[in-house]
């Protein structure tokens, strides 16, 4: 695996573990039960698919995904600022969910034609499943697609998706969060 | 609007009540029903009723009180332990 493809799958390991762990914030206090269970299970998708990226990536580098996923600084995270942000409102929920669905769907069709065989077949793995996550956001996208709010929070996100390299300050308390378990404990443990 | 969802867990075999889904319109509860019971290969099929096409009925008339066309209709317990009763009765009354 070269370099420059294992940069790729970082980036976008890091893109799902940052939206599995915002979308997971949803549940229990989404507006509707439905959705409650659609974002949860949404979010444990994609912490799912951020694990065998970084499991395909630590085997080339002889070290393991908890390593990537936990060990890394917040500023080493490949990200983009779009699923940084901690977003309490529906719209801009939704809008980010849209957005961020079109963008990893291309990136996922080119990812299956990759030459390399395992990342192909992770790729198409991984899309079996966003299949689903793209019904929920495009369904959604075409019911509020003429509401104001709605377009407005699309125009305010859309810039965000390639935003990659700087990250907002909402990463590092995030990651204060999400590492503070493992750093709790030495280096080596196992779990 | 409520959806009522029917599952099939495998061909060949009836259609049950699954649960429900509360959704914006037949879209939103195509999405949510696959969500909560077809995804995960629990079900071959989902039938999505809205809840306002299912016909209810609840109260079962039964005017003549012809119970009789019941199974239940010659509760035969009580019957039953009234001849041991009697029989018993007579059996000791026998033995004096």
């Amino acid at each position: 695996m070269t370099e420059q493809e294992q940069q790729l799958l970082l980036e976008i390991a890091d893109d799902e573990l940052i939206l599995g762990w915002r979308d997971s914030e949803w549940t229990g206090i989404a507006p509707l039960l439905e959705e409650d269970v659609a974002f949860s299970s949404i979010a444990q998708n994609e912490i799912g698919h951020a694990r065998a990226l970084y499991e395909l990536v630590a085997r080339e580098r002889g070290i393991t995904a908890d390593e990537l996923a936990f060990d890394r600084t917040p500023d080493e995270y490949r990200c983009a600022q779009i699923v940084e942000l901690r977003l309490l409102d529906w719209e801009k929920t939704i809008a980010r969910h849209y957005l961020y669905e079109e963008a990893d769907a291309k990136r996922l069709a080119q990812l299956k034609g990759s030459e390399n065989a395992a990342i192909a077949g992770l790729a198409a793995k991984i899309d079996r499943e966003e299949v689903y996550h793209r019904m929920h956001a495009q369904m959604w996208h075409d019911r509020l697609r003429e509401e104001p709010r709605y377009t407005a929070a699309l125009a305010e996100l859309r810039p965000l998706l390639e935003q990659r390299g700087d990250h907002t300050s909402e990463l590092p308390e995030l990651w204060e969060e999400m590492t503070m378990v493992r750093r709790s404990q030495p280096a080596g443990t196992k779990w | 609007m409520i959806y009522e969802v029917f599952r099939q867990e495998r061909k060949g075999q009836p259609f049950q009540h699954a649960g429900s889904v509360e959704a914006a319109d037949d879209h939103f509860a195509d999405v949510y029903a696959r969500e909560q019971y077809g995804r995960r290969g629990e079900s071959t099929a989902l039938w999505i009723v809205p809840r306002s096409a299912v016909m209810e009925i609840h109260e079962f008339v039964d005017e003549l009180n012809r119970n009789y066309h019941r199974v239940d209709g010659y509760p035969l317990k009580e019957k039953l332990k009234e001849a041991r009763d009697r029989a018993g009765t007579a059996a000791t009354a026998g033995d004096r």
